[in-house]
């Protein structure tokens, strides 16, 4: 079935035509990526935002009650949850992963490494629901327990969150501070700082870029996260009233209610969603801003 | 002691770090440890017969209908992405000029991709697949939404495992009289399938851990699938539905163990077949 055309630069126009074609297949998989975004920034977005502006903008960002069935829709005490979760399990996980990162980079024996390094791997590849399973079954009876309130509050749901981001944190830095050249160190050795002077007043402040990378991604991670901060908050959709009191957050509120939303309610939920998009878009912006900047000068 | 103290310092400041260092990894791997240790020890003892019978009823649980049907989520999920994913990494690391307008749009989009939270997912499946579309809560739709979930992954991880592959071959190829697409197929793609096979197994980890963004593209019955177009739930959904009911925390934590398992297991293969390619490359 060829068609055995010889054109003038010697190649058969069978040929020519195969790889043509499959050179557009290909481009038009390159593509595909970028029609998803689209796509999805056009559902999530063209949904949601109407629907804002028909509960009115200062309304639905600053109204402290979410009452779906008197048709109220305030997300302020969703947007103050998410916010407070992610800021409580940055507390907590960033520091630990920084220095944990640290370590695997430059105080580890080469043995512990190799049992180090995989276990941090782990730790990326559980599921959010064995999480919030661990985090309903340990840390709620723990902080009842040990701390006081029910259990099911925005401190358990940031715990497990600084637990969750750990592998992000930890991978992240850890590729940031091993990019460091190793002359800064040496100089820093040969002018008479110890190891441990050298390491962090030398090479982690040359890697602070990456360093804000983790730490930006760790919050991607920490807003966006749904099931395990569900199993632990508590839910309750009002204003924080404290650390140990339950609260809700954005992914929460989504999650919680879409299954029997109709109307209304369900575009609220579209538009809560929408700003949460949104968020999630202005993270990654300047988690690449600052992965570039990481690249371009060390 | 005097290389001790030489190499970590005697000043307070420094100790006081070292110790800091010290301290937050053993927090972190006791963390894991408990993590793992606690889940195993609660959901080993109620794996039993019951809970893997292949019918699942509201007397015994069973999760294999669950594990079948993530088995068929990530198969179909995997037929849609895979192809697209390395066709993609294909045209960015093979036909695109270096650093044109394409690759850094796809670079950018594949980061944004990356970095949506599941839930924003699930919401565009039910949008877009569920209601536009009209595939229902079904299995087909839930596999659409995780294949774009983890798209990104496979496209990022092609691209590497083909720009590790030495330009060599592609002169070689290129030398012997093969055209651009039997290079790319019979030369370069082959030398790299363990980076490809890594990403593939990466994704698959993902989408069996999957849950936010299944519960309203794929459903939450819990039976074997007709068709495609049957409302399924995979083991991580199953998970949570028991779970959240708060009535059969063991056969969760049973089910916990099963996910645990498998993730674990699917990592650690991936990982070991990207160390591969790192020593074949090497040695190469």
């Amino acid at each position: 079935m060829c068609l055995w055309v010889i054109l003038p630069n010697g190649k058969s126009l069978d040929k020519m035509g195969k790889e043509k074609i499959m050179q557009a297949v290909f481009l038009g998989a390159a593509c595909a990526s970028i029609i998803l975004v689209a796509l999805i920034c056009y559902c999530i977005l063209a949904q949601g935002l109407p629907a804002v502006y028909q509960i009115g903008i200062s309304d639905f960002f600053t109204g402290v009650k979410w009452r779906p069935s008197n048709d109220v829709y305030g997300i302020l005490p969703m947007i103050l949850g998410s916010v407070y979760v992610t800021a409580g399990a940055l507390c907590i996980g960033v520091p630990i992963g920084i220095l944990t990162a640290v370590f695997l980079a430059r105080f580890c024996p080469a043995k512990l490494y190799s049992i180090l390094k995989p276990s941090v791997e782990l730790l990326a590849g559980i599921p959010s629901v064995v999480y919030g399973f661990f985090g309903l079954m340990v840390l709620v009876p723990f902080v009842r327990d040990s701390i006081g309130g029910t259990g099911n509050s925005l401190l358990t749901a940031a715990l497990l969150l600084g637990i969750m981001i750990l592998p992000t944190t930890i991978t992240v830095t850890e590729a940031a501070l091993r990019a460091v050249p190793q002359s800064y160190y040496e100089g820093a050795l040969a002018l008479g700082a110890d190891h441990v002077r050298s390491v962090f007043y030398i090479v982690v402040p040359a890697a602070r870029n990456g360093i804000l990378a983790a730490i930006i991604l760790g919050i991607g991670r920490a807003v966006g996260e749904t099931m395990a901060v569900m199993m632990v908050a508590g839910n309750q959709a009002r204003m924080p009233q404290g650390l140990l009191e339950g609260g809700r957050t954005l992914t929460t509120n989504i999650v919680i209610e879409m299954g029997y939303a109709v109307d209304m309610h369900r575009d609220a939920l579209l538009a809560t969603a929408a700003v949460l998009f949104i968020f999630i878009l202005l993270i990654n912006l300047s988690f690449t801003y600052f992965k570039e900047k990481a690249v371009n000068n060390g | 002691m005097v290389s001790f103290y030489k190499k970590y310092g005697c000043k307070p400041c420094s100790i006081l770090l070292m110790v800091a260092v010290w301290l937050a990894s053993c927090l972190t791997i006791l963390s894991l440890s408990f993590l793992l240790v606690y889940v195993l020890a609660q959901g080993l003892p109620y794996i039993d017969t019951n809970i893997l019978d292949i019918k699942y009823t509201t007397q015994n649980l069973s999760l294999i209908p669950a594990l079948v049907n993530t088995i068929l989520m990530v198969v179909l999920a995997l037929g849609l992405a895979t192809p697209l994913g390395i066709f993609a990494a294909i045209y960015l690391v093979e036909y695109a000029k270096n650093r044109n307008m394409i690759v850094n749009v796809v670079g950018v989009t594949a980061d944004t991709l990356a970095g949506i939270p599941s839930i924003i997912y699930g919401l565009f499946g039910m949008l877009f697949f569920v209601s536009f579309l009209k595939m229902g809560f079904s299995l087909l739709a839930g596999s659409c939404t995780v294949g774009i979930m983890i798209l990104p992954l496979i496209i990022r991880t092609t691209e590497e495992a083909l720009r590790s592959v030495p330009i060599s071959y592609r002169e070689g190829s290129y030398g012997l009289g093969a055209g651009k697409l039997r290079t790319i197929f019979v030369v370069v793609l082959p030398a790299a399938v363990p980076g490809i096979l890594a990403g593939i197994i990466l994704s698959i980890g993902r989408i069996v851990g999957e849950s936010a963004a299944l519960l309203y593209t794929a459903g939450t019955v819990a039976a074997l699938p007709e068709n495609i177009f049957s409302s399924v739930r995979t083991l991580a959904v199953h998970m949570y539905v028991l779970a959240s009911e708060g009535l059969h925390m063991e056969q969760a934590a049973a089910t916990a163990v099963v996910l645990l398992v498998i993730v674990l297991f699917i990592n650690q293969a991936a990982i070991r077949l990207a160390g591969k390619l790192m020593k074949g490359n090497q040695n190469g």
